[in-house]
């Protein structure tokens, strides 16, 4: 059962993956990645990790592709330019593709894991903790420093985006709850007698 | 337990929380009109991390299970490192200032990048070494676009962002490559596993793709392509920034990775780095040539010296590395006071970048001139300024090493590469009439740049303990 949901979920996400590539419309190309985000998740529950395939759905089919989903319909990107552009260099392109395929095939061709690897398999979870505890376990103890690390960078991409878009601008009209608040009824209307057929 | 590891990072700590700190209160007080005062301070913070990280500790301390080394070599680097980004900061203060860019983010930004570069030169692990580096990169990336209303300033931006994010997969490709063969991502557990001539096919093209990741970050030949875009467009006091501080960073853990990590395995890559190293040097010796802009052309430079800085990498030896070490003191030095040159190149109140405006400059301001002529001889490496020591050194590591071809490329790349130094010294005291340029200078540049000159020159007698710090730093890196 489990081999058959395997290679139903890897032939699906390399489906998704193939198609977000050669697909003609981008809005099509984010519902293949969606499709390849959703398989992948299904690949990582037959592996155990409960945890991370519910962050696989959440964060990145609900965050990440709805947000591109979402540029893709904003932007208004010539699409068929880019790859005529591409077109271009795709000989040169495909014959290093090649030549890097080729290399890769030798190295796992002489795929030998070390002593140490194989020991690291062998319990991936310990068998008395559920996946969402193990992983806090490693976070918040052994990979502590990262984490803390992790949390800078997002703080450093936050001010980025700030510093890269946020503009102030002198000329619009904002809100001041103050200054709304004090107002005093007897000053904030005045009434004018206004003649018929003169101005003010 | 926890202390332990904490006590270790506390220079790292205290930046990063000074870093925030300083957000908050700039935010939630005078903003913009703070960026003043937050540049002094935060050049402040880093001066006295500086001489807290030089003074403090001796020997080789790990913390959080190895992931983080605090040994000579990387208290080396960081002193550089904060030194030079403290004085490159505070530098380009009045430059930004003048021109509406000065903004409270930025010295905040820097502070951060330091962060990363010092998590980088102390990473004992493949994460830490990748978090380390993004935490630099990200925030270079921004102060490269600081200039948003500029297009070139957006577009060195946005070219460092995409090939910076390409080299960080291809980096990160190999490290999972390297883990994957070694079962580790710990340096100590990965040197165990790549001894000599026992390297598995698969651990070497981890060991390439990871080569090629941090041969972008230190900008060598054939990953170079974003050097020029980059150096033009920020603007020119983000641009010193690029030139001393990450270049010092980069190089010291591309070093820390091949010792620590690779060390039993030198032949494996010390071939792959001299290759670089002989492109490097050439393309920058010879592409820099056509330029008629000096930020380019102090981008060639860069390559160039990042190729001689490689020579010492690519000896494998332990007094490979002192040279690469006392080859980035000196560079660094030089560039500070090219760069506080170039800040105060301007006409009418603009900067100008065209080398053809220096003609005659001599006769305008005979000293700025002469400490011009002293930066770019040694820049050139020419005897017996400092510079030509630092590429003697080098070379000499490289003979040590049995790689005479090296050194021997590396003397005919200098010669060709002292042809566009030399014409920028020809334009200054026997150029044509033309338009002129007027010189800026505050107290500060016109003494960053005599101070720079004057080390030139002086480094012939004395380098102030440099070489025993480099020596030593080297001795705990090179196993």
């Amino acid at each position: 059962m489990s081999v058959f949901a395997f290679y139903l979920f890897a032939i699906s996400a390399i489906t998704g993956g193939l198609f977000t590539v050669i697909s003609r419309q981008p809005v099509h190309s984010v519902l293949w990645l969606i499709l390849a985000f959703i398989s992948s998740a299904g690949l990582f529950v037959l592996l155990g990790a409960e945890f991370v395939a519910m962050l696989l759905v959440i964060v990145y089919v609900g965050a990440v592709a709805v947000l591109f989903l979402f540029v893709v319909m904003m932007l208004d990107v010539d699409f068929a330019e880019l790859k005529a552009e591409m077109a271009r260099y795709m000989p040169l392109a495909l014959l290093i593709g090649l030549v890097i395929l080729m290399q890769f095939v030798m190295a796992f061709g002489a795929w030998e894991t070390s002593h140490a690897a194989a020991d690291l398999l062998a319990a991936p979870v310990p068998a008395d903790k559920h996946n969402t505890e193990a992983l806090g376990l490693i976070i918040y103890d052994q990979y502590f420093l990262l984490f803390q690390l992790a949390g800078l960078i997002l703080l450093v991409a936050m001010i980025g985006a700030i510093v890269l878009t946020l503009r102030h601008r002198t000329d619009i009209k904002r809100q001041d709850i103050i200054a709304q608040m004090m107002r005093d009824p007897a000053k904030a209307m005045e009434l004018k007698d206004v003649k018929p057929g003169q101005g003010l | 337990m926890i202390q332990a590891d904490l006590s270790v990072i506390l220079p790292e700590i205290f930046l990063a929380v000074y870093a925030m700190a300083a957000l908050l209160f700039a935010v939630y007080t005078g903003k913009d009109k703070l960026a003043k005062p937050l540049v002094y301070a935060t050049a402040l913070v880093m001066v006295v991390l500086a001489i807290y990280v030089g003074s403090s500790s001796t020997g080789t301390t790990e913390a959080f299970g190895g992931m983080f080394v605090n040994d000579a070599f990387a208290r080396f680097a960081k002193v550089v490192i904060l030194l030079s980004g403290a004085i490159v900061m505070v530098m380009g203060e009045d430059y930004m200032h003048r021109r509406g860019m000065l903004r409270f983010e930025y010295p905040i930004l820097i502070a951060l990048a330091s962060v990363g570069m010092m998590m980088m030169v102390s990473a004992g692990d493949l994460m830490s070494l990748y978090m380390g580096l993004e935490l630099q990169s990200l925030a270079l990336y921004v102060v490269a676009a600081m200039r948003r209303d500029s297009v070139k300033s957006t577009e060195a931006g946005l070219k460092y962002f995409v090939l910076g994010a390409l080299s960080s997969g291809l980096l990160l490709y190999g490290a999972s490559l390297v883990y994957g063969f070694a079962g580790t991502t710990k340096f100590a557990g990965i040197i165990t596993v790549a001894q000599h001539g026992e390297v598995s096919v698969g651990l070497l093209i981890g060991l390439v793709l990871l080569i090629s990741g941090l041969a972008f970050k230190v900008s060598a030949v054939p990953f170079h392509m974003w050097t020029p875009d980059v150096y033009e467009g920020a603007p020119t006091p983000v641009t010193a920034f690029f030139a001393t501080a990450p270049k010092v960073a980069a190089m010291g853990l591309f070093a820390r990775v091949m010792h620590d990590a690779f060390g039993h395995a030198v032949s494996d890559w010390s071939q792959v780095i001299a290759l670089l190293a002989v492109a490097s040097m050439f393309l920058g010796a010879v592409a820099a040539i056509g330029q008629r802009d000096i930020k380019r052309l102090m981008a060639y430079s860069s390559i160039a010296h990042m190729g001689y800085a490689l020579i010492g990498l690519a000896a494998g030896t332990e007094f490979g590395v002192e040279a690469m070490l006392v080859y980035m003191a000196i560079y660094v030095t030089m560039n500070i006071g090219t760069f506080a040159f170039i800040l105060m190149m301007e006409r009418d109140g603009k900067p100008i970048t065209d080398i053809n405006a220096l003609n005659q400059f001599s006769k305008k301001e005979p000293g700025k001139a002469l400490a011009m002529l002293v930066l770019l001889f040694s820049l050139a490496g020419v005897p017996p300024m400092l510079g030509f020591f630092g590429k003697f050194y080098v070379l000499r590591a490289a003979v040590d090493a049995n790689m005479t071809w090296l050194a021997v490329a590396g003397v005919v790349a200098s010669v060709i590469g002292a042809f566009y130094y030399l014409r920028i010294v020809f334009y200054m005291y026997f150029g044509k009439d033309g338009e002129e340029m007027q010189s800026r200078g505050s107290m500060l540049l016109n003494g960053l740049l005599a101070a720079s000159a004057i080390a030139m020159v002086a480094g012939t007698f004395t380098t102030l303990g440099i070489e025993n710090a480099a020596a030593s730093a080297a001795a705990t890196l090179v196993h």
